[in-house]
């Protein structure tokens, strides 16, 4: 790593101390790493975007870091609408509406399950409660290859009764539908996640508010509702985010049971644009596709960084 | 980063009432019923799964699954393969480069990690737009990070071309198209999209100690480079546990970045163990030895996991 070591310059005469020299260059040196690591993290960003924008002319024959001289905005359009996944040329954009059809019920579904796994396990304590915790705990970190093929040979039965309901009711009450598996899939994976979430968040909780309003009476759901919900905003957020990045962005379980047809989500389907072989590989719409891919998660960074750091932060320093 | 201090208020209701009627009965069991279903979905999808799995990695399933035990055929395979096979099987190339990938990608990780969050920490203007450089790679898909430098390596387009094209021609940077040195490339990848959140996660460390500490030390006459060492470092003692556990954990679980970025590299040569498994049990039709790969992975996991879990849900003394 080369170090931006620019020479101590002979200081202004205000500078009397020889301290003040060293100083200003361990500065000197401390902003030009910083702006090198900025360089790094940024260029893979940088030359996706202006790709994007790109003539497949300009890509050949210019250089990458290059701006495009006449920006178009046609690869885009290209990727959205029209470009091939598979055998179908129809864009991505059926595909990122798959995404958005798995991720919405998804999150909400886990996270409301975390929030009540949550509230019980702090404020109804139970033998066995940590236990229970360390089970769901556990299951967070396992990797999902273990777990792959026996969920893929129960998706396929439920799939197969869901036809046989189709053929005798008129209706498969949405078993087998690719959508559906997903939803299920990322909920039962993902309420580990959400439990620890809750779990410490409502840790920290005052007891005491519970308890008071458990002798003047409140029920179970009635405390949850009206004492521990209105008091939980800031950990939905960093919850709702957390499971919204993991499942838009996974891609394991999407290829697993989503890897063919029309119901892919969004990560399969852009791995199929840029993978195809057949014809003359389009970089632009490529870079395109995925920039459409990346935008979501990236605009929730950009709104909620502070909240999106500390999720990263809660189910890492987890426990 | 609460710790898991386990309460000791209990809040079942006294059960001082003398009848008492279905009704608070099922008020009684209404927590433990809310936290069932999860529960049970655990115990079967996960637990239960696991189980599967490691039946049938001692059956002689292909391309279904077949519920004949025939012992640890599938293991010896594997482990045979590893062993026995010129040219190298690719679970033994899958499981070298598991080697050198999390060893390289936590450490280097690591490392840099530590080493901007120092640099952000020294009261710098601008830290606001430099943390979320560093960071935003985090929010992306494996798959998109995969695509972005898939581009930016390729000989034939990329940092190459580009070099080229500003007269080093000479420069030569082909590790992705190589076969024994296509798996840095993942290294690379990967360490770009976790090093920031590794940074904001020592960042927060650091934030965190007393600044009374340091103050005290640097009256004491320590450099900065012996505060650092001495003292700073030691006391981020839990971060680095806590970011080597996530770290362990993304790295077994890699599987979309090496297939973006590599579709697998020539040959099958930049596989992790999670591509063999998805590989072998998908499509070579070897479920059993897909599943022995899958039980493998498991138990590093467990390896690594369990201790750590143990030691945090522990009853704390007080």
């Amino acid at each position: 790593m080369s170090t931006v070591a620019t020479p101590a310059r002979p200081t202004a005469s205000r500078q009397a101390s020889g301290g003040m020299n060293v100083k200003l260059v361990n500065r000197i040196v401390i902003y030009g790493l910083l702006a090198l690591f900025a360089l790094f993290y940024l260029m893979p960003l940088f030359v996706m975007l202006v790709t994007s924008f790109k003539t497949m002319d300009e890509i050949q024959n210019g250089n990458m870091l290059s701006l495009p001289k006449a920006p178009t905005f046609d690869p885009w359009l290209k990727a959205w609408g029209e470009t091939c996944v598979g055998l179908t040329c129809a864009g991505i954009k059926g595909y990122f509406w798959n995404s958005i059809k798995m991720v919405v019920p998804a999150v909400i579904i886990s996270t409301l399950l975390g929030a009540l796994n949550g509230y019980v396990l702090t404020k109804w304590r139970f033998r066995g409660a940590t236990l229970v915790f360390g089970l769901m705990l556990f299951a967070c970190f396992i990797p999902f290859q273990s777990v792959l093929l026996p969920m893929a040979t129960i998706l396929g039965s439920v799939g197969r009764f869901g036809v046989t309901l189709q053929n005798s009711i008129g209706t498969s009450l949405g078993l087998g539908n690719s959508t559906v598996n997903l939803v299920f899939v990322h909920v039962v994976y993902g309420i580990g996640f959400t439990t620890l979430f809750f779990r410490n968040y409502y840790e920290a909780f005052p007891t005491e508010l519970v308890k008071a309003a458990q002798v003047d009476g409140a029920s179970f759901f009635q405390i949850f509702r009206r004492i521990m919900l209105p008091n939980s905003m800031p950990i939905f957020v960093v919850t709702v985010i957390y499971q919204f990045t993991n499942i838009w962005n996974d891609f394991l379980f999407a290829s697993a049971y989503a890897g063919t047809g029309d119901s892919m989500p969004m990560t399969v389907a852009l791995n199929n644009v840029v993978n195809t072989s057949t014809g003359v590989v389009e970089y632009n719409v490529n870079m395109a596709a995925a920039m459409i891919a990346a935008l979501p998660t990236l605009l929730v960074y950009v709104l909620a960084g502070r909240y999106f750091v500390r999720g990263l932060m809660a189910g890492a320093v987890k426990g | 980063m609460s710790t898991v201090a386990t309460s000791q208020i209990k809040l079942t209701p006294e059960h001082a009432r003398p009848r008492a009627s279905v009704r608070s009965r099922l008020q009684d069991a209404l927590p433990k019923l809310v936290l069932a279903p999860s529960f049970a979905i655990t115990i079967v999808f996960v637990y239960g799964f696991i189980l599967w799995t490691i039946y049938l990695s001692f059956t002689n399933s292909k391309t279904f699954p077949s519920y004949v035990i025939s012992g640890s055929r599938a293991y010896q395979r594997l482990w045979g393969w590893t062993f026995d096979t010129d040219p190298p099987s690719s679970w033994y190339t899958s499981i070298t480069n598991m080697g050198i990938f999390g060893f390289l990608y936590i450490l280097i990780c690591l490392a840099l990690g530590l080493f901007l969050a120092i640099l952000l920490d020294q009261k710098i203007r601008g830290e606001g737009v430099l943390r979320p450089i560093y960071l935003y790679p985090m929010a992306l898909s494996f798959i998109v990070t995969g695509v972005a430098w898939k581009w930016f390596l390729d000989p034939g387009l990329g940092l190459e071309q580009t070099l080229h094209q500003w007269g080093w021609t000479s420069f030569h940077f082909d590790w992705i198209k190589n076969k024994d040195f296509v798996i840095y490339t993942v290294v690379i990848a990967g360490v770009w999209q976790a090093s920031g959140f590794i940074m904001a996660m020592f960042l927060a460390g650091l934030r965190g100690i007393d600044g009374e500490i340091m103050k005290a030390a640097q009256i004491d006459g320590a450099t900065t480079f012996q505060l650092y060492r001495r003292i700073v470092i030691p006391l981020l003692r839990p971060i680095f546990l806590s970011a080597f556990i996530v770290l362990a954990h993304l790295a077994i679980k890699s599987y979309d970045l090496v297939v973006a970025l590599t579709s697998g590299g020539p040959g099958g040569s930049a596989w992790l163990p999670s591509n063999f498994m998805y590989e072998y049990t998908f499509k070579r039709n070897e479920m059993a030895v897909g599943s022995a790969s899958a039980v493998i992975m498991l138990m590093t996991i467990v390896a690594i996991i369990v201790p750590y879990l143990y030691s945090e849900l522990r009853e704390k003394p007080r």
